[in-house]
């Protein structure tokens, strides 16, 4: 192998490797969240059973869990932008990913909510509760413990997806990885580099969500 | 009081109640007994409105429970329930189990909710147990901090569907225990159960449901000691 490493291009540019790794977390944090928010209405949707709201709410589940998460993408981006609708990078990966956590998250919350007794809904209602302060206070918190595990994936996966930003011009991690690979020729180098980035994060996100976990979750147990 | 009018109520084709016809006064202790599927439970959900109804009214202190316009979630405040499941919320510690109601319900200020979580609990005999999660308490314990929770919204009526009847045997006494101090302190209570012994000893009346109907109803000398209809006498001496 006449291969020789040069790694000094990719110290230098470590500031930038791992800016951009901060907005991959950025984004995959934002895109968690707004999961999060439409996954719940999703399966509230689904559980709803109203044959009007249902359909859409299982088509966008359907579209997400079963469509390469690629696709998504560009639907966001070349997809809309056939109709005119120009989204910048960074807002065409949000809402891919939110789309796609949601798709998966709504069908984890829908087996959640199953797992909770509904005699929990009955006890809270007897109390005067309203519906509302069920589902905030009683059923939800709940809910959110049986999922924690499952969600924890989703959030790693999302992380791991952003990368597909880089396709749609977005200068996440991988993005900029590229972009710097390409002026420096150190394409082995700045993607070896990058590999350990995505895994510091991965490792990360997996610690606070140990923390998290600790902090709300470990009471009530055994 | 609670007035039941000739209530009826259906699940789909199946008719559950027939017309059914109840006062219970301020301060009576009733006991509701019958055959599994005779719609005990049913009615117990009829009065807080927890189930709707087909037919007839539900009257508590005069507030039409299935009225229109009727607020259910006040009304409820007055209406406590304990079921056959006790349904603690397990997220919670004890305490928090009863005092959250009186806060988020009722607005009690967060001092004032615990204050009465702490006082409820010590009443059913938990007041060691304030910082104990339900997971960590037997069976017997968590239908008492059921019962407890129930009565921090200070209700004028109390109704239990069959507490002790998923209870080990060895954990009924001391829910019924329970019940009869709060008989004894002059709640308003209905009492679905199976234990018939108890219903005797602490009630004013006693009703014996069959398929949907009232059977028979009167004082419990007279229903569990001398009941005048064949089918009542059947289903006691089944039970004995
Ligand atoms: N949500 C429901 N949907 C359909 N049918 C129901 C529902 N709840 C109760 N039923 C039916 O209504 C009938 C009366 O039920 P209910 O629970 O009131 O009886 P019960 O007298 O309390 O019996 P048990 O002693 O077993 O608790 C039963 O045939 C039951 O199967
Ligand atoms: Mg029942």
């Amino acid at each position: 192998m006449d291969y020789t490493f040069h790694w000094r291009p990719v110290w230098k540019r470590l500031p930038e490797l791992i800016e951009a790794g901060l907005l991959t977390m950025e984004v995959a944090v934002l895109a968690m969240l707004l999961g999060i928010v439409l996954g719940m209405m999703l399966a509230f949707i689904r559980m709803s059973g109203r044959r009007e709201l249902t359909w859409f709410a299982t088509t966008w589940i359907e579209t997400a869990r079963n469509t390469p998460a690629l696709l998504q993408l560009f639907f966001f981006g070349f997809g809309l932008g056939a109709f005119g609708v120009h989204l910048s990078p960074y807002v065409i990966v949000l809402c891919a990913l939110s789309f796609n956590n949601a798709g998966y998250l709504a069908e984890t919350f829908r087996g959640g909510f199953q797992a909770v007794p509904d005699t929990q809904v009955r006890a809270a209602r007897s109390l005067g509760m309203t519906w509302g302060q069920t589902y905030s206070r009683i059923i939800i918190p709940q809910v959110l413990k049986i999922v924690y595990h499952p969600m924890t994936n989703q959030m790693v996966w999302s992380v791991l997806m952003s990368s597909l930003g880089m396709l749609v011009g977005f200068r996440e991690l991988s993005g900029e990885t590229q972009f710097a690979a390409s002026q420096t020729f150190r394409v082995f180098e700045f993607f070896a580099i990058t590999a350990v980035i995505y895994y510091v994060i991965v490792k990360l996100i997996l610690g606070g969500s140990f923390l998290i976990h600790w902090k709300f979750f470990r009471k009530g147990e055994g | 009081m609670i007035e039941i009018n000739n209530v009826s109520k259906s699940f789909g084709s199946l008719e559950v109640l027939k017309g059914i016809d109840l006062k219970v006064e301020k301060g009576e202790v009733l006991s509701v007994i019958g055959a599994s599927g005779s719609g005990k439970s049913t009615l117990l959900y009829c009065i807080n409105a927890l189930e709707p109804i087909q037919g007839g009214e539900i009257r508590v202190d005069g507030i039409d429970v299935h009225g229109a316009k009727t607020d259910v979630n006040k009304l409820r405040r007055h209406i406590g329930m304990v079921f056959q499941q006790w349904n603690s919320f397990p997220h919670m510690t004890t305490l928090e189990n009863v005092a959250l109601a009186p806060r988020i319900v009722l607005g009690k200020t967060k001092a004032e909710a615990r204050e009465i979580a702490a006082r409820q609990l010590d009443h059913v005999g938990l007041g060691d147990k304030l910082d104990t999660y339900p997971t960590n308490m037997s069976g017997g314990q968590q239908q008492r901090l059921a019962i407890a929770r129930a009565l921090a919204m200070e209700p004028d009526y109390m109704l239990f569907d069959e507490v002790t009847s998923a209870l080990d045997p060895e954990l009924v006494g001391e829910v019924l225990d329970t019940l009869k101090m709060l008989s004894e302190e002059g709640m308003t209570m209905i009492l679905v159960t199976h234990e018939i012994p108890f219903a005797r000893d602490v009630s004013d009346r006693v009703a014996f449901f069959r398929q949907g109907v009232i059977e028979e109803i009167g004082p419990p000398s007279q229903v569990i000691g001398d009941p005048t209809s064949e089918h009542t006498k059947q289903f006691l001496s089944n039970v004995r």
